[in-house]
């Protein structure tokens, strides 16, 4: 099989708000870059095929799966992973209304929800519950059956500083 | 919560290892990182029954990122993974039985390569005739791998005796774990001639087996530590042995780590399911509407190997009448292989598809006699000294009866004609089931019912404690530190659950059966008994000192005595200063029981939880589209020690129950599966979900843990036997097979309309 020659292809990118200037392979997914280059290990797999939500990572505030996405194309871009949520809007809320509410249970769809309801809520802080259950209906969760996580979000929403 | 005595028991705690899973810095199987470490991608069986010649690696083998392929003649042990029996090789020597069944192991530097090289190496094999149907494999004596008998009483006889009976066939499909975080293992050989493997997994004690029987190594020499689970229901109970033992093997080999971690299509191909069912089943009522007599015959397709479906089978079996007090029972029951992915425990572990049988024709009874559901199971149920199917005599901690009159009141059954569909194509109705579920692994796995934990207090006040069951999101660790706090006054915080380590903790059998906070919390209270006494008098000592007066009150981690208040850690230090033992070993074993397994009768289990559900569904008469509103569910699982995080597995159960139900379809064609992800196997996400209006009702059990039983699986048992009544009460039409596709119930609302 002929996979491309480059074997080095240069981005640079804003991680979390670190800036990482390097060369990768150009064959990398960007959960790969994520977990296996920045050794940010927070971003999960659960399928590798865009279906399940435990590898979503906001890209210039916007959710993707990052197990779709190669990470040559986030260059120039500006990523937040789990471990960087604290810094934006709705994440620590979203932290403590997680652990409030009890919507963490094995824990490893978490990180995906999260960053998926910090999207919804920067774009529309008055989400309804239905808002809520559709910005989310791309995140599996197979352990909660969902509703503390929404009760989570809903908590998030209320009492945010 | 005002009557409550306890300061950890039965409080919202929150959950103890929420933080680190919110920081994403909890260690999953695939975070782990060691230094030259290599990645083993299994290669398989390309038919589902196929001689296996050989492995070409001629297209791979010059690559400079492949290091070698592992086959079973690389085995140093024995090769035959050790799961109630062992007849299913860890890796195929003559002949592979099912698609995908594992032949060998190629290692590569990194894990993308490893799946590139593994897609290139050809397994040169010929193609077998097999068989994926399980009448056709009943002809043959030796392809049943389990059968049990349930006979109490004379069910032949009576059942003509009745005035009114029923008799069905039901089929049910599979269901895919689809914990979110596919199997992992890591094996890592040392120089001094031990093995570590790290792996998710709900049975570490299980992997421990399998490595040893793979190496030949003794137990002294292999450790196997849980890392962070991301979801089990079943499905890391025994196969994580068989990824567990490949990396062991591959990392003895190679003399390096070596990580599996499948992917996603691999998990579904390869590892276990709730098993497909086939069952008929028949009851009989006299004129009053009191139930004499059900004689049942369930067939489970247990794939290629046998596995756990023998234990799967029989816990069927026990539960199969159904949590009725009947008189006459005869139950038959058969686990038979097929060339498919043996199937294994999931979540209920054989009761769900024969009570989705018995609930749905127990509804179906009770409308031929003309009396309410909920009337007729009030009538017949497992009451206080009725006895089960297996003439066990039920003497405590039944709140059944409670229970369905419970979610009626809730749902507000009797104004259930009231309900207005959301549109005139529509119709919708309620629907009804109730369930027991022995708590524990029963008569059939009574040796492994015990459980081991080791208690340590540190001089500062810290407490650390390993047990052999494990954390798999459930919420074991935050459970089990409520009664260890409790037990000795301890704040939560200090408390801190090691990681599960086999070379820590005694064999404590495996972490399934909802037996967790019942056996290691007994456990745990063993070991925390010593150690109370010493801190208790220890405080009682210091709080007269100094001048208490009155008794002493111990609650939320102060000792009090009127004014004086010590605290925990200052008990501490003076128990260190007495040279107390301040660390504990404690073991559990659960209550004997007899049971006869020739006619099945006797004491099956050693207490039960119990369940009732309304669904409240629409059904969508020009699509068959089915949309469960609501569930109403009700359960007895003893005390509740952590409400909130009860909760939450309540409705997770109850959610996996009603996606079974009504979403989830594995296609297996020809003995290859044709759905393997979640593109086309659908499971409910947050759009599907129903509401939820869940309620406990505490029946005490008095060998339980602050006398609390167990409840992982109930919630999931019995729902898919409400949703499909509901149907019933709805559309009118008569299902008898899940999951309830639209094509499906379409075919029978036309039926239905052409027959009036
Ligand atoms: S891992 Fe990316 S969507 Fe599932
Ligand atoms: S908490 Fe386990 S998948 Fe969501």
């Amino acid at each position: 099989m002929k996979k491309s020659n480059i074997k080095h292809y240069k981005i640079s990118c804003q991680v979390n708000g670190n800036k990482f200037t390097g060369y990768i392979d150009p064959n990398l997914r960007l959960i790969d870059f994520l977990r296996d280059v920045l050794n940010l290990k927070g971003t999960k797999e659960g399928c590798g095929e865009g279906e399940c939500g435990a590898c979503m990572v906001l890209v210039n505030g916007v959710s993707v799966n990052s197990c779709l996405v190669m990470a040559f194309s986030v260059d120039g871009k500006s990523i937040i992973t789990i471990e960087g949520v604290d810094d934006i809007k709705y994440g620590k809320s979203l932290k403590e209304g997680f652990k409030r509410k009890a919507a963490v249970q094995c824990g490893f769809c978490t990180p995906g929800f999260i960053i998926s309801a910090s999207e919804l809520l920067e774009k529309n802080p008055d989400a309804t519950e239905e808002d809520i259950k559709k910005a989310l209906s791309g995140n599996i969760c197979r352990c909660t059956g969902y509703k503390k996580i929404i009760e989570a979000v809903e908590w998030a929403r209320k009492n945010d500083k | 919560m005002s009557k409550n005595k306890y300061s950890f028991v039965g409080r919202d705690i929150e959950r103890v290892d929420a933080d680190v899973k919110l920081l994403g810095k909890a260690v999953y199987g695939d975070d782990l990182s060691f230094a030259d470490m290599l990645y083993g991608v299994m290669i398989r069986s390309p038919y589902p029954r196929a001689r296996i010649k050989s492995i070409d690696i001629s297209a791979v083998e010059d690559d400079k990122d492949f290091v070698r392929v592992i086959t079973a003649s690389d085995i140093l042990g024995k090769n035959g993974w050790p799961v109630l029996d062992d007849t299913y090789p860890f890796l195929v020597s003559d002949i592979a039985e099912f698609h995908s069944q594992p032949v060998a192991i190629l290692v590569a530097k990194n894990n993308f390569k490893a799946r590139e090289l593994a897609k290139k190496v050809n397994v040169v094999c010929d193609k077998l005739d097999f068989n994926d149907d399980i009448f056709e494999s009943m002809k043959d004596k030796k392809n049943i791998f389990s059968n049990f008998v349930v006979k109490k009483g004379n069910a032949l006889e009576e059942i003509k005796k009745c005035e009114y009976v029923v008799e069905k066939e039901f089929h049910t499909n599979y269901q895919v774990h689809s914990y979110l975080e596919p199997q992992v293992a890591t094996g890592v050989f040392s120089d001094d001639g031990t093995i570590t493997v790290y792996s998710s997994t709900q049975c570490p004690f299980y992997i421990l087996d399998a490595v040893c029987a793979v190496t030949g190594f003794t137990a002294n020499k292999v450790r196997i530590i849980q890392t962070v689970t991301g979801g089990g229901f079943g499905g890391k109970e025994d196969v994580p042995a068989l990824v567990g033992a490949h990396a062991a093997l591959a990392s003895y080999i190679t003399r390096k780590p070596v990580r599996i971690c499948y992917d996603r299509a691999e998990d579904f191909r390869a590892m276990s399911k709730r098993h497909p069912s086939y069952s008929k089943v028949v009851y009989g009522a006299d004129k009053n509407g009191r139930i004499k007599a059900c004689i049942v015959k369930y067939i489970l397709d247990g794939g290629a190997y046998s596995t756990l479906s023998p234990l799967v089978l029989w816990r069927g079996t026990i539960h199969a009448a159904g949590p009725y007090d009947i008189d006459n029972v005869l139950i038959e029951s058969y686990a038979v292989k097929t060339n498919k992915v043996p199937c294994g425990a999931f979540r209920g572990f054989g009761q769900p598809q024969i009570s989705f049988s018995t609930e749905s024709l127990i509804d179906d009874l009770a409308e031929k006699i003309g009396m309410d559901p909920l009337d007729f199971r009030l009538k017949n149920i497992l009451k206080k000294n009725s006895l089960t199917a297996t003439s066990q005599k039920i003497t405590e901690s039944i709140g059944l009866s409670d229970l369905i009159k419970t979610v009626r009141k809730n749902s507000n059954w009797y104004n259930r004609k009231n309900l207005t569909p959301s549109s005139p194509n529509k119709k919708r109705g309620l629907g009804c089931s109730i369930a027991y579920y022995g708590v524990g692994l029963g008569a059939k796995g009574k040796l492994l019912d015990r459980a081991g934990a080791y208690l340590n207090v540190y001089k500062d006040g810290s407490v650390c404690i390993n047990i052999g069951n494990t954390e798999m999101g459930q919420g074991a660790f935050t459970v089990l530190s409520q009664i260890a706090s409790e037990m000795i006054n301890c704040p939560i915080k200090n408390i801190r659950f090691a990681e599960v380590d086999t070379s820590k903790v005694p064999d404590s059998g495996p972490t399934v059966a909802s037996r967790t906070t019942l056996m290691s919390g007994n456990a745990i209270i063993e070991a925390a008994k010593p150690i109370r006494k010493n801190i208790f008098k220890t405080a009682y000592d210091m709080l007269k000192l100094s001048g208490g007066k009155g008794i002493m009150i111990a609650s939320d981690g102060l000792f009090s005595m009127g004014d004086k208040v010590v605290k925990f850690n200052d008990v501490i230090k003076e128990c260190f200063n007495k040279r107390m033992k301040m660390s504990e070993q404690g073991w559990y074993v659960s209550p004997d029981t007899s049971f006869n397994i020739e006619n099945g009768q006797g004491e099956a289990y050693i207490v039960y939880s119990y369940a009732a559900n309304i669904a409240d569904v629409e059904i969508d008469t020009e699509t068959g589209v089915i949309d469960v509103k609501k569930i109403y569910s009700a359960f007895d699982v003893g005390r509740v020690v952590n409400p909130s995080l009860a909760m939450g597995q309540a409705q997770g159960g109850v959610l996996q129950g009603m996606s079974w139900a009504v979403y989830e379809n594995l296609v297996i064609n020809d003995g290859v599966m044709k759905n393997p992800g979640f593109t086309d196997y659908i499971v409910a996400t947050s759009l599907d979900m129903p509401d939820y209006d869940i309620e406990f009702v505490e029946k005490y059990y008095s060998n339980g843990p602050y006398k609390a039983k167990g409840l992982g699986e109930l919630p999931l048992i019995a729902v898919s036997g409400a949703v499909r009544n509901a149907v019933k009460n709805a559309a009118g039409i008569d299902i008898t097979y899940l999951p309830l596709l639209p094509e499906k119930n379409l075919k029978l609302i036309k039926l239905r309309n052409n027959n009036r």
